[in-house]
């Protein structure tokens, strides 16, 4: 969609003299640590945030290999169950808020300004803070577990009333969400400002790459719905401490209203995680296509659409807490709606696919695994959506399974479909590909070995967030634990292909995939130079 | 919506599925395994139909549109020197690809609000009966029909040896209860949930019936079981440490059997209720209480009185059981609160009548390294009342 006037427009302008010294390697004024802490360079924090990213995927996903270790057998095995609660609670907001998270922010923090053709972020030195908010929430998390009666067992949900036996590490869970709100909240406006602001001449908003569209709306996303949660926890707090009653009926509060506030966040939260890895996957599809975008604009649309729908279906959470039935009715109708978009978007990928010229790199596989096992979770997704079906299978295993086809399958295989797209930009060397191969095909297989079953669990009635079953759901538990190992151990296969890139990798062509055509790819020379456009590429 | 030909299809589909897996289970152990528990009300069938329908639309869906993607993957490889078409954006096709689904979604709704605005009726019960969620048990009052007045708690009833892997697991190992729920067949049952702590779920699959449990209101659910047999399923609600713990098992029997049962409970009641005006002397008291402290106390705080600190404190040598008797009596009867907020220390006050508490207060004063010699009366609990 570029057309291009000045083939390199950082070579090509006339600023690149300035000084007579080449601003390629120039990292501002300290080296070693000191650089990643006072950096407010667009690409360092984006650096930044994938590498915090992937140390709270590994953490997080220890946590999950414990839990399916204990879940490998009936009986209690290895940990009691109120650890058990403790890993099923941390996992999921360390999975959420530390990995999946941080990680298309970090994609946005590298992407943005060189996608839009702006040298940085809008706001840099607020950037810089935005991630450092982000080991002090992770250090919060984890020292909970340490703290007496231990990190709270209670869900990522931390639904109330439960919430108020919790013991000390139950605060320190609840200022870790506002750490890590602030943090999102931050890095938000940046993104939104870098974006509304700083697009090149000739930019136009309908013709920025899909990435930058679905970050925009995700920002948006964003800013609505974290102060929410943080006004839940907060709730929670006050009435731990200072004798509230939100959520006690007692003192005149409703346990229910911690579900509704606390949705009113979750559900738009579902697409802060989904919104950029359909942005990621819509330049992967185009750029192995080599075919532009089905549909750009109706993509667009799409994306606004879903995100507005987003707000007004969080109550099919609840569906079992007992609402009249036109409540029931309303959310059901509106939650089908989300079909529509969606399908939307799953035709315009394949129909993009439709008659190109296709390759098979790393970032296209995961696309593809993307696309099919995200439409099958969104399937899965309306299934429990119709509500005397939901009311079967609430808080079963079918709802863990389906959350993370689209939270794995979705977010996750987006995320990994970048890194591997655009290692060769950031880092000037290919990564390998055979291995980038295996470690696609090792996810996949094991991914579904894990998931798949977990449908069956759940259909047949096992609940969710319980550390011992009964003996009919063994066989599936089992099989499924053989998968957690197997992905888990998968992933120490990325962390080698993305250091051997990084170490030793071969120098990467200019232009490594024929098919991309976004700015990065065409206005700058591979690796990206430290500062992104120090003069705006022109666009026609 | 034509049923039982999608019923048909859907057994065939699962088959071939079971088939491929290669589990050389019997196709029946299978079913149980990977797909809803069988049916054992109306609305629970109903709900399976609804599943089915929904699940062959969108294997149909999927198969659709994802044998265009493979075949793309296939054909449009550029390894097969295929050159990229470069066309996009195409009007009718969008808003087909907009107003298909749409109709579809509408084909969906359209059945399912019927059974939602049945599975919320439940109006003119024959039987009403609330359940009540405890942190981890499950307590059950006859309110309204035959057999009201019966009351009773029901508790995981699986030897905590068969959970810790010291002895072999039964057949229904965590999905047995001390006391099961018993209602007649064909009756439209009433459940009115709520809990006294935190939140549960009450759920019977085979009568596609769930509700959450919330402290400080009621909520109903209803089904109609229509054949006899014993039902079995879990809390659903995240409640804390042993929220695996708490099993729900229904036994539905016939009228004939539902008389003879609610009469007997009621006699039962009558004879084995405790009185309160009575003296009792320590070891009878001693007796009744490990019995009432095994029930209600040890999942927190051990057979050996240890608990499991910080969480659950032990009770032996306890400052609270060791100390004046009505400090004690108070935090049993009112439980522990702190700062203004419950703790985990539950009042039992309305779980456990004066005898019972009368009894496990002694039998917690003079056991273990406890032995402060006194022998607690229901009077002096129904003293402290509030």
């Amino acid at each position: 969609m570029s057309a291009v006037v000045q083939p390199h427009g950082h070579a090509a302008g006339g600023t690149a003299a300035h000084d007579g010294h080449d601003h390629h390697d120039h990292h501002g004024g300290y080296g070693g640590v000191m650089r990643w802490i006072t950096t407010t360079n667009h690409k360092d924090i984006g650096t930044l945030y994938l590498w915090f990213s992937f140390i709270m995927f590994m953490t997080g996903g220890a946590m999950a290999m414990a839990i399916r270790l204990e879940l490998f057998q009936p009986g209690i095995q290895f940990f009691n169950p109120d650890l058990f609660n403790q890993f099923t609670t941390m996992h999921g907001l360390i999975m959420v808020f530390g990995a999946i998270m941080p990680a298309f922010v970090g994609f946005a923090n590298w992407q943005i300004p060189m996608m839009i053709g702006a040298p940085d972020m809008a706001f840099a030195r607020l950037n810089n803070w935005s991630f450092w908010l982000l080991p002090f929430a992770a250090s919060l998390l984890i020292i909970s577990f340490f703290t007496p009666g231990g990190a709270p067992g209670v869900g990522w949900t931390l639904y109330a009333p439960l919430t108020v036996q919790m013991g000390v590490g139950m605060d320190l869970t609840i200022f870790a969400v506002h750490l890590l709100g602030m943090s999102s909240i931050l890095g938000s406006i940046n993104i939104i400002t870098t974006i509304l602001n700083m697009r090149a001449p000739g930019m136009t908003l309908m013709r920025m790459p899909l990435f930058c569209w679905t970050w925009l709306i995700t920002a948006y996303l964003l800013v609505a719905a974290m102060p929410v949660l943080a006004g839940a926890v907060t709730m929670s707090l006050t009435d731990r401490h200072f004798g509230t009653s939100f959520f006690n009926a007692a003192g005149g509060g409703d346990p229910v209203l911690y579900q509704h506030i606390f949705w009113f966040f979750g559900h738009p939260e579902v697409y802060i995680i989904a919104l950029p890895a359909f942005g990621v996957v819509s330049q992967v599809i185009p750029a192995f296509s080599r075919k532009p975008l089905f549909g750009y604009a109706s993509m667009v649309y799409a994306t606004s659409a879903i995100a507005i729908l987003s707000f007004i279906v969080w109550a099919h959470h609840m569906y079992t807490v007992g609402m009249p039935v036109q409540g029931q009715l309303f959310f059901m109708y509106a939650t089908t709606l989300i079909a529509v978009p969606t399908g939307v978007k799953v035709f315009n990928w394949v129909a993009t696919m439709w008659k190109g010229s296709l390759t098979f790199e790393t970032p296209m596989l995961f696309a593809i695994g993307f696309l099919f096992l995200f439409t099958l979770g969104g399937f899965t997704g309306l299934v429990l959506s119709l509500v005397p079906i939901d009311i079967q299978l609430h808080d079963t295993y079918y709802v863990v399974a389906h959350f993370h086809y689209v939270m794995v399958a979705g977010a996750l295989f987006a995320a990994f479909a970048g890194v591997y797209f655009w290692l060769p930009k950031w880092t000037g060397k290919m990564y390998d590909e055979t291995l980038g191969k295996w470690h696609f095909w090792l996810t996949m297989i094991f991914f579904n070995m894990i998931f798949f079953v977990q449908h069956f669990l759940g259909l047949a009635g096992m609940p969710r967030r319980i550390p011992d079953y009964p003996l009919i759901f063994e066989t599936w538990n089992k099989i499924s634990s053989i998968g957690a190992f197997g992905f888990g151990l998968s992933q120490l296969l990325f962390l080698y292909v993305v250091l051997k890139c990084i170490r030793s990798g071969e120098k990467s062509p200019a232009l490594p995939w024929e098919g991309a055509d976004s700015l990065e790819w065409t206005h700058l020379p591979t690796p990206a130079p430290y500062h992104s456009f120090e003069t705006p590429p022109v666009l026609k | 919506m034509a049923r039982k030909p999608a019923r048909g299809i859907a057994t065939w589909a699962h088959a071939a599925f079971a088939a491929v897996c290669g589990f050389l289970y019997s196709g029946m152990a299978l079913a149980l395994e990977w797909n809803l528990q069988p049916a054992g009300s109306k609305l629970a069938e109903d709900i399976h139909d609804l599943h089915e329908y929904v699940m062959i639309l969108c294997t149909v869906i999927f198969i659709g549109v994802f044998s265009f993607m493979f075949y793309a993957v296939y054909a449009h490889r550029k390894s097969r020197g295929h050159k990229a078409a470069q066309f996009h954006e195409n009007t009718t096709i969008e808003i087909l690809w907009t107003v298909i689904p749409a109709i579809i979604l509408v084909g969906i709704a359209w059945p399912t609000t019927r059974t939602v605005v049945a599975q919320k009726d439940t109006s003119n019960p024959d039987l009403t009966i609330k359940v009540t969620g405890y942190q981890w048990k499950w307590g059950y009052d006859y309110v309204k029909g035959e057999g009201e007045g019966i009351s009773f708690v029901s508790t995981l009833s699986t030897p905590r040896d068969q959970i810790e892997n010291k002895a072999p697991k039964g057949e229904h190992y965590l999905l047995e209860v001390d006391n099961e729920l018993v209602v007649p067949v064909g009756k439209k049952i009433r459940m009115l949930t709520t809990a006294g702590d935190v939140i549960h779920s009450w759920w019977v699959p085979a009568f596609g019936a769930k509700q959450d449990a919330i402290p400080g209101f009621i909520r109903d659910l209803w089904f109609r079981p229509e054949k006899t047999g014993t039902f079995r399923s879990q809390c659903v609600e995240l409640c804390g440490k042993e929220h695996g713990f708490m099993p729900i098992v229904v036994k539905v029997v016939t009228q004939e059997e539902y008389s003879k049962w609610s009469g007997a409970q009621l006699k039962l009641i009558a004879a084995a209720a405790d009185d309160p005006t009575k003296t009792y002397t320590m070891d009878e008291l001693k007796k009744r209480g490990e019995l009432v402290y095994a029930k209600n106390c040890t999942v927190c705080h051990q057979a050996t009185g240890k608990g499991t600190p910080p969480a659950f404190p032990p009770l032996d040598g306890s400052k609270v059981v060791i100390g004046p008797k009505d400090g004690q009596i108070a935090t049993v009867l009112n439980g522990v609160v702190k700062n203004g907020t419950p703790t985990a220390m539950v009042g039992f006050g309305k779980q456990l009548n004066d005898v019972e508490l009368a009894a496990v207060i002694t039998y917690t004063r003079n056991n273990w390294g406890n032995k402060t010699g006194e022998a607690i009366q229901p009077a002096e609990v129904k003293a402290l009342r509030k």
